[in-house]
């Protein structure tokens, strides 16, 4: 047990630094410093950057754009990029579809899709979830009909992330309803967003932001081409996405940019003859975060350095850890900032959504904290609810 | 970064991992407190053959020159089997005063003696008034004719009532409160003007009073700096509030092995208890708050012999909050779980209960620590 960074380890730190520090769009670190949403420009921006660095899909293999970094490596690289801050890669592609087109995909797929992936010319979003469809992900209803050498679909997706960008979405649709158990009639097709009869309807989350939306299909023909995989075996690859998904979850670095933020609002804040710094219990609150914090870290260091010897890619169960405490602590922090301002957490902008025009109330770093306050409940609900976590804990881990 | 076991640390894990399944299950522990001295001299000899009263101490004072992880492997084995010897107080706290403060000479006189197990130093450090700050200590130590005159009382010293020797913390200059001024003092147990009044604890161990009248040690008894202990105190500190930390994971680990084969055997309404989500959600969360607590154990372990003391100040801290929280959290549920047989003196459970308990009150519980990180200013980032 060695439990320091190893000089190269702390090397490759420093090198990972200085890149983000020298490369990372100015505009789009000062928008995510002062706790608000980078735009798609930013973030292509920033995609291609690293993308030319060869650093934008660090976890793929080699062959596919991957680095070839072991999960050491790749944790200290999220770490970096969370605590500079710059903008996180946007999962859906590099995190989740990706990696199941390299892994189960055909060629074509692969050609097609992969380097697009990397340098975010496509832009993808995710369509498991439905009304009916949430932790019990399995009882989904979407259908898809083979007519030839087509797919015809029909059903609703929701909480589609960033929908409204997106050029492609990947779907589980049900392909065969009379499978005897209703995972196995579940097949994983990637649908064109320009395709006919697809309909995205924006959903208002309760900080009045455009985030999230409700995807229609009617009548909607897929190349079957688009098939990934096998049919009826889409249960397994989302069971793969899923195991993947924990990628940086914990958002550990992100949890530590924003206490670094926290503690300089609270610095800030006029409270009695001093500011809100000054009392006692408000520091302990952020020290049992910041404690909490640290553990995590470990944990997660742990989980990564134990896969590491594992060998990539097989999901631990280990992180749901990382899932429910990385999303309390995250959490946690977002409801302290909003603590820390105080009544000024008051003032609705809506422009705080899209930028602003005009000068705001109070000071300049209160609007997006009460958003995000509300936002982050998304947290423990997304990424299979915080209950599902405990359930897998007690399945998987303790056998109950 | 590697969390793997060395082949040196896992030869270590085996060896005491099988002497303490072989020789300290719950029935043998219970034996073990009923002897005499309130531990097993058998199993201590034991402990010697294997090594592990020697890893602390230097090779050149006749130890094995292991470090921090080893204590932490060693340390976790006896949370879980709960073991009663005087390891703590004498290996690890004693110890620490012995490499922290002596010349090579006083350890050439003392380690031997203590590796082979002959020995058994206690650390007296807590008075009345101490409560967590060790710079409190009122009990004095006056110069007088080639080295010093000690008087007042110490209390709540762990196996003081059977330790062959003592290290005592006094205080030689300056007042309660100020960390300047104290000296540490190796002495026998049969000094002069020295009476001792042995106690059980509730956790199933012993500790003593004792009380100093006039009691006189020699200049070389005298440990370090006479008047400069406070790094070395603090030291002892930072190392005894890690190997605790460690007990305290093996305790919890155990703990929550047992509750989660509990639930399982347990039936109520015709099926085992553990078929209930709620309880399923309770072990999961207990799981999460050991994970919690093992990391942050590594984490003081880590961090337990880092030389910027205010990095050592704050790891330490963290880690004693983690402890306390994680430890009340999974002995109140683990007990719950077990229902009415949880609150006998029957089962094991009660017994890990009960030494996690005392784990969080010792050297500071987890609202003490939480207040230093605090005013600390926080979890600094130094990289």
């Amino acid at each position: 047990m060695d439990l320091k960074f190893t000089p190269d380890e702390t090397e490759f730190r420093a090198e990972v630094r200085a890149f983000i520090a020298e490369n990372v769009p100015k505009d789009a670190q000062e928008t995510l410093r002062a706790g608000r949403h980078v735009s798609k420009d930013q973030l292509v921006r920033w995609t291609r950057i690293l993308n030319e660095k060869g650093w934008s899909v660090p976890h793929w293999p080699v062959e596919f754009g991957g680095t070839g970094w072991d999960p050491i490596r790749q944790y200290i690289f999220l770490d970096e990029m969370q605590r500079a801050p710059a903008p996180q890669m946007l999962p859906f592609g590099h995190s989740m579809v990706g990696p199941v087109i390299y892994t189960f995909g055909s060629e074509k797929q692969k050609d097609r899709f992969l380097p697009r992936i990397a340098n975010l010319d496509d832009w993808w979003c995710q369509g498991f979830s439905e009304p009916g469809a949430g932790s019990d992900l399995a009882g989904l209803s979407t259908r898809a009909v083979r007519e030839g050498d087509q797919y015809v679909v029909n059903g609703q997706k929701t909480w589609t992330t960033l929908g409204q960008y997106a050029d492609w979405i990947f779907c589980l649709v049900r392909t065969d309803p009379a499978a005897p158990k209703k995972q196995m009639g579940i097949s994983f097709l990637l649908i064109d967003m320009t395709t006919p009869g697809i309909t995205v309807r924006p959903i208002r989350t309760i900080e009045g932001g455009h985030e999230v939306n409700e995807v229609f299909f009617d009548d909607v023909r897929v190349p079957a081409d688009n098939l990934v995989g096998e049919e009826n075996r889409g249960w397994d690859y989302a069971k793969f996405l899923l195991g993947n998904e924990r990628t940086g979850i914990a958002g550990v670095g992100a949890t530590k940019e924003r206490i670094r933020r926290l503690k300089e609002i609270a610095k800030a804040e006029p409270a009695g003859t001093g500011v809100v710094w000054d009392d006692p219990r408000f520091r302990e609150k952020v020290a049992a975060v910041e404690i909490e914090l640290k553990a995590l870290e470990m944990t997660q260091l742990r989980v990564v350095s134990a896969e590491a010897r594992r060998g990539h890619g097989k999901p631990d169960p280990a992180s749901s850890i990382l899932k429910i405490k990385g999303t309390e602590l995250q959490q946690a922090t977002t409801e302290l900032l909003m603590e820390a301002i105080g009544p000024f957490a008051l003032p609705y902008e809506a422009e705080e959504i899209e930028g602003r025009n005009e000068p705001p109330v109070g000071p300049d770093y209160a609007a997006p904290i009460a958003p995000n306050y509300f936002n982050m409940r998304k947290v423990s609900i997304y990424g299979g609810s915080n209950e599902i976590q405990k359930n897998i804990i007690a399945k998987a881990i303790l056998g109950l | 970064m590697d969390f793997d076991l060395s082949e040196e640390q896992s030869l270590v894990k085996d060896s005491v991992t099988r002497l303490l399944r072989a020789e300290y299950g719950f029935e043998a522990r219970e034996k073990h407190r009923a002897e005499a001295v309130g531990f097993s001299e058998k199993i201590w000899q034991s402990f010697a053959e294997l090594g592990l009263l020697a890893i602390l101490f230097d090779e050149e004072d006749g130890g094995l020159g292991a470090g921090p992880v080893q204590t932490m492997i060693v340390m976790e084995a006896f949370g879980r089997a709960l073991v009663v010897e005087p390891y703590l107080a004498s290996v690890v706290m004693a110890g620490a005063a012995l490499r922290h403060a002596a010349t090579a000479e006083q350890r050439a006189a003392i380690v031997p003696g203590l590796v082979e197990g002959s020995s058994r130093l206690a650390f007296a450090f807590a008075e009345r008034g101490t409560r967590y700050d060790l710079a409190r200590i009122a009990m004095t130590a006056r110069p007088d004719a080639g080295g010093y005159r000690l008087d007042g009382e110490k209390t709540l010293v762990l196996h003081g009532d059977t330790a062959t020797g003592f290290v005592v913390a006094a205080r030689t200059a300056g007042a309660p409160g100020e960390a300047a001024g104290l000296g540490l003092f190796h002495l026998p147990a049969d000094a002069e003007g020295l009476t001792r009044r042995g106690f059980e604890t509730q956790d199933g161990m012993r500790a003593a009073e004792l009380s100093f009248a006039n009691v006189f040690v020699s200049q070389d008894a005298v440990l370090g700096d006479p008047q400069g202990a406070w790094p070395a105190i603090a030291r002892i500190e930072a190392e005894t509030i890690a190997a605790l930390c460690a007990e305290a994971v093996g305790s919890m680990e155990r703990m929550v092995e047992l509750t989660v084969a509990y639930i399982k055997e347990r039936k109520q309404f015709g099926v085992p208890i553990a078929a209930f989500q709620v309880l399923q959600h309770r072990a999961s969360e207990m799981y999460m708050a050991l994970e919690q607590a093992r990391s942050m154990a590594i984490f003081a372990a880590m961090n337990a012999g880092e030389e910027d003391e205010a990095a050592r100040r704050a790891a330490i801290s963290a880690a004693k909050v983690q402890i306390g929280r994680s430890g009340r959290f999974i002995g109140q549920n683990a007990v719950q779980l077990h229902g009415g047989v949880g609150v006998t003196m029957e089962y094991e459970i009660a017994h890990h209960f009960k030494r996690q308990a005392m784990i969080d009150l010792a050297f500071g519980d987890a609202d003490h620590h939480l207040k230093l990180v605090a005013d600390a200013g926080g979890m600094d980032e130094r990289d």
